[in-house]
């Protein structure tokens, strides 16, 4: 067994079990925890596959910012996940029913599964055509060429989700005094303020 | 030797385990949208291996585009959860009936 093979077998079970325990998790922020550790395992395969790109994307964008979005939303949602669990056990037998039955028609599939001749012919993109370019370098020519409108539709796919998270949760508080810098500057001193000659021991009456 | 069945193996399980996910916490969103970035996870897994398996680059770009809806996807469900939080002051699935339809 080379240490290529026994680092497949460790992150693959790394994946498998920190899926499993993502689903089954106690609570949120363990789900969160074992989440983060299903990505970056699944980070140590592609690496071991030769896509380092992509598994260096998956630890920034999927650890850095999904995950710990996740961590936020479920630190910031004062939610009684204890009750929500509470009827975690009904759920059980359908649960592993249609998981079983997922699972067996996938190893049909795998049971009667092989590559057509056409496939190696059909390759859009040969790694060979890059010819000495690293995993990254090819990528990069091949978004910023042959994909580019794609490229910038993702681009806008994310603009749209930003500005719809935020407008989804913007709200303006009503019960809160806000200071007003606009209206503090432009007030008139002349129709703030009064002055009066007071006669001695009168008053304003 | 690792070969491509491997990797298809671990990618069929982690996608039965989202599969799995769904049906076992039907009443909290939070984990349902973890369990969807487990099936997405799966499934980018798979890309990448055929694409490494047949020296194909094209689907290790198609993978870049299915993490980017993705992270699009959790960004705005994570939105709509906190905004259904404030107005209702739950998660649980079967309140979500606001707009009975």
């Amino acid at each position: 067994m080379t240490p290529a093979d026994f680092a497949f077998y460790v992150f693959a079970i790394l994946v498998v079990a920190a899926g499993l325990f993502t689903v089954v998790a106690r609570h949120p922020v363990h789900s969160v925890l074992w989440l983060i550790l299903a990505f970056l395992s699944s980070a140590g395969l592609f690496v071991l596959m030769g896509a380092e790109f992509v598994a260096m994307l998956l630890v920034i964008v999927y650890v850095g910012a999904v995950a710990v979005l996740f961590l936020f939303v479920v630190m910031m949602l004062d939610v009684d996940f204890a009750s929500l669990k509470a009827e975690m056990a009904k759920f059980v037998p359908i649960a592993l029913l249609i998981g079983v039955v997922i699972l067996m028609q996938l190893g049909i599939v795998f049971g009667v599964w092989e590559a057509s001749d056409l496939a190696a012919v059909n390759v859009a993109a040969s790694r060979e055509a890059f010819g000495g370019a690293s995993n990254t370098q090819a990528i990069g020519q091949l978004v910023y060429d042959e994909y580019l409108l794609l490229f910038q539709l993702s681009g806008l796919i994310l603009l749209v989700a930003m500005i719809g998270a935020i407008v989804l949760t913007l709200r303006h508080r009503t019960d809160v005094k806000r200071q007003d810098v606009v209206q503090q500057i432009m007030r008139d001193p002349k129709k703030t303020m009064e002055m009066r000659d007071v006669k001695s021991g009168q008053g304003l009456g | 030797m690792i070969g491509l069945e491997h990797y298809l193996t671990v990618a069929a399980a982690l996608f039965v385990i989202g599969i799995f996910g769904l049906f076992l916490n039907r009443k909290n969103v939070i984990i349902i949208l973890m369990s969807i970035e487990l099936i997405l996870l799966a499934v980018n897994i798979n890309l990448v291996a055929f694409s490494t398996h047949m020296g194909d680059l094209v689907g290790q770009v198609f993978t870049l585009f299915v993490l980017t809806v993705a992270a699009a996807e959790a960004a705005i469900g994570l939105a709509i959860l906190v905004c259904f939080f404030r107005n209702r002051g739950t998660i649980a699935v079967e309140d979500v009936n606001m707009m009975k339809g």
